[in-house]
């Protein structure tokens, strides 16, 4: 554990690329295979499925650190977080663990899987005697399974490229998909030889910028394709040796989730990849977001789900053909490739060609971005003719221009601290609406303020605070704020009979005063001219990163 | 009568008709110690400690009457028997002792017990009402061995001079910075001082503290060849354009709240030190009891917890509103350490 925490201190402990590359790369060059295969799987964001719940281990820890509960709930508060609390609270043993990364995994953490409470509790006490603060931290962490650090998968990536010398776009592939973090599979994912394959394999994917400004700026019109921006799951459809495979952005693999897609995937000629957007979809337009959440969100899809939200792939690019790797080739031409490829199956109505929208000029693009939200769309992609499809969020080629958000100007009525970097400060907001005299809480914000106002509002909530129910705090509604989201539905389950999207600060209104707030009735006007007919959900939407 | 009453101004003692660490200018004020947010300007007579008086003139006004008491020599203020005994947070810091027909009361101002070479060691003090500090006052509070943090923070130093990186140190202005200074290993380079360090530092220099030579950084705008140097500066420093004239840098802030990972990655610095002048859980527990008081008052922190903590214990115990709302106190200390520079017309940075 001694070597992997001190990569994770390495990395932590400072803001430049460089030297994180660095620590990664010394890291890779020592660590065995089989340490250096979990490191992979835990840097690049994927973690073990939760084995022990939260309230346990604040109690084992408790305990262990001779805290009462109540005193370790309010270190709980200062800090932010629990794998981090823990560490602090217990005392400092003076011991550290030579042991590798693989053996902590495999023989403690997984081993934690179906045992009993008090097994559980003697490994993890156990485990926490064997360790220093540092080493600790790490291994809370991962219990936590909420191991974040400051390296992205593009900095392990380049990392393991310079260690290996293999290019980074066969690296970055190679960590795509399914894959068990073995010494066998570190192996291969450093080797020179690179005819390797696997066939359930997606590509990494291509992601747009978002525009600022006017699009005049990126030149003549013709070289440009625009289509709409879709909100639903950015997917991979993939046909090879015989089968079919379907893989979302998070690289999940969903199968048995969408099987009217894959039944047209196994109409696809053998060695083809379709990039594209699944969406509920009904009489040629999208139905809402929460829709298709009713089909990720259960096991079995019973008939009646499959036909009240049936899906649709809405196909944007072909990244293989007839078993070619083909997304250095310009889009112009990929995209006739996915044109034949999806008229080739017929009509199934189940794949189809997301369409190109006209633009002889750039005045008509602005126009259907006005449009978009009629569309169901979230605005426009505009897309260079001549671009390849590259790996990751790049300037240049692909740009997405989503429609300007919805706006409404509430109050600030709770406040509960932060996590992580924000911990001790009241960052986590609630915003209410006037309805007659009173506030009705309408939603909750987070980002959008930049770190000095973050500071002020802090200030203003320590010392106006009217009330605390454990960690939210009832503030004197005095704050406003220009409040930013993207959709808006009625909803059963809020008390103000509405569901934002993405809500987030845009501004601090310091020239408003309480009483110019918005009404909830003026909010519940923007659902019928927002999507036509008002629709009733029964939940909230659930956030979700931009699918592009 | 109880010895002392909280007021509108702070903590007073009637019987006595003298403040302690009063928010607003008084008639007599009692001085803990010599940071913004107990020391304020405008009062018209000061006691503190002898060991003090140097670094409290020159945080006040230069003609403020100060009076300097040696460490446990009482003296009478209209019949209440006064003396001032070491805390141990920083040079000539005390707390006071006021005693009334055998009654004893201790107000702790700000402490630690970890042995600090640029001060008098804290000096436990029997009493019945003992009023405390709670900065730390949580059990996820618990200081790594000073050695350890010092070899880590000349560590720091060592690996960026052989970089050719300057290492920009933040700490308080009083009281921190000295003690970074007396253990930083100066033949690693030399050490560059902001003018508000380096004019507390000379105070304590005057006052007989023995630390490593320093050399002002100046305020010219040219840039100063800062590879190997070690620069220490006051944390509000960090956000301005002064740093730029040191070239490539690592930066790095000292401070007891450097414990928690997310307190440092909110400053956005390299690194954070846990160096604290403050008791940290187990040592305010210890000081507590070692009081043997049977009442106490909990004052700037963590108040809460640990008034519940004791009460839990069998102490009377109860929470003492401070100067400044809020568990965390240190930008706020911060902010008067600001303002305070300001009021004394030192260049703002």
């Amino acid at each position: 554990m001694r070597a992997f925490a001190s990569l994770f201190t390495a990395i932590d402990e400072t803001n430049a690329t460089s030297e994180k590359i660095a620590a990664l790369v010394h890291y890779f060059s020592s660590a065995p295979p089989a340490e250096a295969a979990w490191a992979v799987h835990f840097l690049s964001g994927r973690r073990p499925k939760r084995l022990v719940g939260s309230r346990k281990l604040a109690s084992w820890a408790s305990s262990e650190g001779g805290v009462p509960e109540w005193l370790f709930e309010e270190s709980y508060q200062a800090v932010g977080d629990l794998a981090e609390t823990i560490t602090l609270i217990l005392p400092n043993t003076g011991v550290s663990s030579d042991l590798p990364l693989s053996y902590w995994v495999e023989e403690r953490l997984l081993r934690l899987r179906g045992e009993d409470d008090d097994v559980q509790r003697e490994v993890m006490v156990q485990s926490w005697r064997e360790l220093n603060r540092r080493e600790r931290f790490v291994w809370n962490k991962l219990i936590t399974g909420s191991f974040r650090v400051g390296a992205s998968q593009r900095l392990v990536v380049r990392a393991l490229a310079e260690t290996s010398g293999v290019d980074e776009g066969v690296i970055a592939h190679r960590l795509m998909g399914a894959w068990e973090p073995s010494a066998e599979f570190f192996q291969r994912l450093v080797a020179p030889d690179t005819r390797d394959a696997d066939v359930s394999r997606p590509y990494p994917f291509f992601l747009a910028h978002p525009l600022e400004g006017e699009p005049d700026a990126l030149g003549d019109v013709d070289g440009w394709l625009a289509e709409w921006k879709w909100d639903g799951i950015r997917a991979q459809l993939i046909r090879r040796a015989g089968k079919t495979f379907l893989w979302s952005r998070g690289e999940e693999l969903l199968a048995g989730r969408f099987p009217e897609i894959e039944e047209v995937g196994a109409l696809l000629p053998e060695g083809t990849v379709i990039d594209g957007e699944l969406l509920p979809w009904v009489d040629g337009a999208p139905l809402p977001f929460a829709q298709l959440q009713r089909r990720i969100g259960r096991k079995n899809l019973g008939r009646k789900v499959l036909e009240e939200v049936p899906a649709v792939l809405l196909a944007y690019d072909l990244l293989e053909q007839s078993g070619k790797d083909i997304r250095t080739q310009p889009l112009q031409v990929r995209r006739q490739g996915l044109a034949s490829v999806i008229q080739s199956l017929g009509g199934s109505g189940r794949l189809l060609l997301s369409p190109a929208i006209p633009a002889p000029d750039w005045e008509s693009v602005s126009e259907a971005r006005r449009a978009a939200r009629a569309v169901g769309a979230e605005g426009i992609m505009l897309k260079r003719l001549t671009s390849a499809y590259g790996v990751g969020r790049r300037r240049g080629d692909w740009w997405k221009w989503k429609v300007d958000p919805l706006t409404v100007d509430a109050v600030l009525i709770y406040a509960q601290a932060g996590s992580g970097k924000r911990a001790g400060l009241f960052t986590d907001y609630t915003f209410g609406l006037w309805e007659g005299d009173h506030l009705v809480p309408f939603a909750k914000a987070y980002s959008g303020l930049t770190d000095e106002e973050i500071r002020k509002v802090d200030q203003f909530i320590r010392r106006n605070t009217l009330e605390k129910f454990g960690p939210v705090r009832t503030v004197k509604p005095e704050l406003v704020f220009e409040l930013h989201f993207e959709g808006i539905q009625s909803s059963t389950r809020h008390k103000s009979g509405v569901a934002v999207r993405f809500p987030r600060m845009g501004r601090w209104r310091v020239d408003k005063k309480a009483e110019d707030a918005d009404t909830i009735e003026t909010v519940r006007g923007l659902l019928n001219g927002v999507n036509g007919e008002p629709r009733t959900v029964n939940g909230s939407p659930e956030l979700r990163g931009d699918s592009d | 009568m109880p010895l002392l009453t909280l007021t509108a101004r702070g903590l007073y003692c009637e019987l006595g008709d003298f403040y302690v660490d009063p928010w607003e200018p008084v008639d007599r004020a009692v001085i803990t110690h010599a940071h913004g947010d107990h020391a304020t300007l405008g009062s018209r007579a000061y006691l503190t400690s002898e060991s003090g008086a140097g670094v409290l003139r020159a945080r006040l006004e230069p003609n403020a009457r100060i009076r300097g008491l040696p460490y446990g020599e009482p003296i009478s203020l209209n019949g209440v028997t006064v003396s001032l005994h070491p805390a141990g947070h920083i040079l000539g810091s005390a707390q006071v002792r006021i005693v009334h027909r055998g009654e004893v009361w201790v107000v702790s101002g700000d402490y630690k017990t970890d042995p600090d070479p640029t001060c008098a060691p804290f000096e436990p003090v029997r009493c019945h009402t003992f009023i405390t500090e709670s900065t730390f006052g949580l059990p996820i509070y618990r200081w790594p061995a000073q050695t350890e943090v010092f070899a880590e923070i000349n560590g720091w130093w060592q690996a960026n001079a052989s970089a050719g990186k300057a290492s920009m140190l933040y700490g308080y202005t009083l009281g921190k910075a000295q003690r970074l200074l007396a253990g930083l290993d100066p033949s690693i380079g030399p050490i560059l001082t902001h003018g508000a360090v380096e004019r507390i530092t000379a105070a304590y220099r005057q006052a007989g503290v023995v630390l490593p030579p320093t050399r002002y950084a100046g305020t010219a705008e040219r840039r100063v060849d800062a590879k190997a140097a070690l620069v220490l500066a006051p944390p509000h420093a960090s956000a301005s354009s002064w740093t730029r004239r040191f070239g490539p840098q690592s930066t790095a802030f000292a401070s007891g709240w450097m414990l928690v990972r997310g307190a440092r990655r909110r400053r956005s610095l390299d690194r954070g030190f846990p160096l604290s002048d403050h008791v940290d859980w187990p040592s305010l527990l210890t000081a507590i009891d070692a009081t043997g008081a049977g009442e106490v008052w909990v004052t700037h922190g963590f108040t809460g917890p640990v008034v519940r903590w004791l009460k839990e214990r069998g102490l009377d115990a109860r929470a003492v509103q401070t100067r400044f709302e809020g568990e965390r106190d240190d930008e706020a200390v911060e902010g008067m350490e600001e303002m305070a520079a300001v009021q004394r017309g030192e260049p703002a940075t």
